[in-house]
């Protein structure tokens, strides 16, 4: 008999998943929670044990296709009789995010998912084409093979502008409804490389223009002393390093500002639900990171109960796992609010795009010194911006100016002497 | 005119050419007295005697060596190899003395060779009787390697071969010898070399081809008409010189290609040919470039179902077309 694996879901939050690689091929033997393939979601590859043992019989989606949690992927043949326990392990990969209800039908229609991973990538032809003929490819209905858009469709495309054009009435050439990755064509000229979108990269894009053209984004900056701080940094760090075998950076400490600033203004961790907000009771931070990959943002769960020591072996500890590309789901999320350690690349004021369905995201920019007046004088100070980016229908300029201060009030505090 | 096989055609090329000019000798194993394994030298022993039609040891490199020597002064000898498969051990002669004597001598001497080689497989041959050698040649600056695919252009290529004054390397396929019959002529004439000819015009997809897989792709055509799928096959002749204005005029018009050839894929000719259309083409390709031939593998089995997993055959041609056009 065959038993059909559908796509997991693999965290609160998400509802489709792309199929990354078949790590098995059609007729290939699996083990019980052997590895089937590879799913990519939410910036991540994570691999999807097979939840029987038997014979993979039949592919249904291929690599690249971004499918529902819920629709079908693959079937497994299994030898009648072989499995006994087989009826319970179907239940134990959906058991581990039971409650939520049967995920099959998203609001999404399904058209949109034809296109799938071919969506804005083009043949030269189809290009040149459009191109010469100021036609936007993104518009079209591809017939080619998973819904690509081919030469002759757009000439046919074409062929129907002429004729619209002596019929009269304008063409009603493209629903500009459709938004996300169209936009303008790019202008290709000779010796221009193009890179095909990897596929995090089109999940990063697709959630950035998601973010962008959803939420209303506000801004706020703020400018904190830390000048104690860098003392305190000074002291400690040989000491540190001896003794934790990691250096002593400011990012801990942001950190854990960070999440005692929320628990003064927790509507900042909060998420937007359409008729209602959701208050979070946890505190997990997202600490974005850029690797060679593209942009990953690993999670520090209850980051409020960690210690400096710990925010600072948690974040080490994912960055050298993002680096490596090693991150699991579990390092995912979810993520209640997002830092961005910015300052790491040298900025001092960044507009930071909001990770949705959070509601606010926060940036560290560089330690840098300056002068200002202190007492009515001028001295030398260890100076450092913070900037928020906040959901303008859930936060209000004032909590998020609140958090800021609420946030500069604790970096402040901190003193040479204070105890890590 | 008379309908004649191919191995026909090119019998009546060679007996024309010795006929019009006393230069022109054949030598090789087997091509006097037997009149060559295959008979295509059967008779030439008897009309033009033994100082014209001479059988030679068994020494591919002595073959080769003594016709460019014999070619420097003055005749224009037509080796035969035996099978394609034994031209290894006359490959420096070919490739260090026959193409390059031009080169070398300044334009003081030229090797006006033909080296009749039949190549290919599909014939139950195995290993040692099934081999395309083609790629190693056409690498090659100073010769020409000639493919024909019906009796028509055998005949016409060969008499084009032998008229003109540098080595040629004349590939004719074992399967086609008796299997195909056309059309030909019996006065003479010559088909450029370089030119390729389009066997059949289409819209949909361009099949370009030379050799036995011409046929082929040409039955794939009638199979895949009755699916409303249209293929333009483009048959070479002859992979150097290469004819680069019919691949790009003809992929211009498909935006869709597919080589095919029964050498293995890696390094062979398609390899060129892709790269061509890559470079002249690029902005017309509608779908990445497909190759179809025979696998990365030491050799085409002597089983039959080894030797039908090696070869390129219509109906593959048929699968791979049919995918292409949907892409």
């Amino acid at each position: 008999m065959a038993h059909t694996v559908v796509m997991p879901q693999l965290g609160e939050s998400v509802t489709e998943g792309t199929i990354g690689q078949w790590l098995k091929k059609v007729g290939d033997p699996v083990e019980e929670y052997e590895s089937l393939l590879e799913v990519l979601t939410d910036k991540v590859n994570a691999e999807v044990p097979s939840p029987v043992g038997g014979t993979l019989s039949k592919i249904l989606v291929e690599e690249g296709k971004m499918v529902a949690v819920g629709t079908p992927i693959c079937e497994i043949a299994v030898e009648a009789g072989a499995q006994a326990g087989e009826e319970a392990s179907p239940e134990r990969a959906e058991a581990t995010t039971a409650p939520s209800p049967p995920p099959a039908p998203t609001q999404e229609p399904a058209a949109a998912k034809t296109a799938g991973s071919e969506r804005g990538r083009y043949s030269p032809a189809v290009r040149r084409l459009a191109a010469e003929n100021g036609i936007d490819p993104g518009t079209l209905t591809g017939t080619g093979s998973g819904g690509r858009i081919t030469r002759n469709d757009v000439l046919r495309a074409l062929e129907a502008e002429t004729a619209a054009d002596k019929a009269k009435p304008a063409a009603s050439a493209a629903p500009a409804g459709s938004v996300p990755v169209a936009g303008a064509p790019a202008v290709i000229a000779e010796g221009d490389e193009v890179l095909p979108l990897t596929p995090v990269r089109s999940i990063i894009a697709e959630r950035m223009v998601r973010s962008k053209a959803t939420v209303p984004h506000a801004w706020l900056m703020m400018e904190i002393d830390v000048t104690n701080l860098a003392l305190l940094r000074n002291r400690a760090k040989e000491g540190f390093k001896a003794r934790e075998g990691m250096s002593l950076t400011y990012l801990p400490f942001m950190l854990k500002s960070v999440t005692s600033a929320l628990r003064k203004v927790p509507i900042i961790n909060a998420q937007w639900n359409g008729d209602s907000i959701v208050m979070k009771k946890r505190i997990n931070l997202g600490v974005a990171m850029d690797t060679e990959r593209g942009l990953v943002v690993p999670v520090i769960r209850d980051a409020d109960r960690l210690s400096i020591v710990g925010l600072a072996a948690s974040t080490q500890d994912l960055a050298q796992r993002a680096r490596a590309g090693r991150l699991t789901m579990d390092d995912l999320g979810p993520g209640t609010f997002t830092v961005d350690n910015t300052g790491a690349v040298g900025t001092i004021l960044t507009y930071p795009i909001i990770n949705a369905p959070e509601v606010a995201i926060v940036t560290m920019e560089a330690v840098v010194r300056r002068p200002m007046v202190v007492d009515d004088m001028i001295a030398i100070r260890s100076m450092v911006n913070c900037c928020i980016s906040f959901d303008h229908r859930v936060v209000d300029g004032a909590d998020a100016a609140r958090f800021l201060r609420e946030l500069k009030r604790s970096l402040e505090a901190y003193g040479p002497d204070t105890e890590l | 005119m008379a309908v004649k096989t191919f191995l026909e055609a090119i019998r009546e090329g060679l007996r024309q050419e010795m006929a019009r000019d006393a230069r022109v000798i054949i030598y090789g194993e087997d091509v006097a007295v037997r009149g060559g394994v295959f008979r295509v030298t059967e008779g030439l022993l008897a009309e033009f005697g033994a100082d014209r039609v001479i059988d030679s040891p068994l020494a591919e490199a002595a073959i080769v060596g003594t016709a460019v020597g014999a070619a420097v002064n003055g005749l224009r000898p037509v080796p035969e190899i035996q099978f394609a498969d034994f031209i290894f051990p006359a490959f420096n002669q070919i490739v260090q003395e026959a193409a390059r004597m031009r080169y070398r001598s300044n334009n003081d001497f030229e090797v006006p060779i033909v080296i009749r080689a039949p190549f290919g497989g599909g014939v139950r041959g195995g290993l040692y009787h099934s081999q395309s050698v083609e790629a190693f040649f056409a690498h090659v600056p100073g010769m020409s390697v000639v493919i024909p695919s019906t009796p028509y252009d055998a005949k016409g290529l060969l008499a084009a071969a032998i008229d003109q004054p540098d080595p040629v390397l004349f590939l004719e396929h074992k399967a086609l010898y008796r299997s195909i019959r056309g059309e030909v002529p019996d006065e003479r004439y010559l088909i450029q070399l370089g030119k390729a000819e389009r066997k059949r015009e289409g819209t949909d997809v361009t099949v370009i081809c030379y050799g036995l897989m011409v046929g082929f792709a040409l039955k794939a055509a009638e199979t895949l008409a009755n699916e409303g799928i249209s293929l333009e096959v483009v048959d070479l002749r002859s992979i150097r010189p290469l004819d680069r204005e019919a691949i790009v005029e003809s992929v211009r018009k498909t935006g869709k290609v597919m080589v095919v050839h029964e050498d293995n894929k890696t390094g062979g000719f398609g390899a060129e040919i892709s790269a061509v259309i890559a470079e002249e083409a690029l902005f017309y390709l509608d779908a990445p470039i497909v190759r179809l031939t025979g696998l990365d593998v030491p050799a085409m089995g002597f089983s039959p179902p080894l030797e039908h997993a090696f070869m390129v055959t219509a109906e593959k041609i048929t699968e791979a077309a049919r995918e292409l056009a949907r892409f």
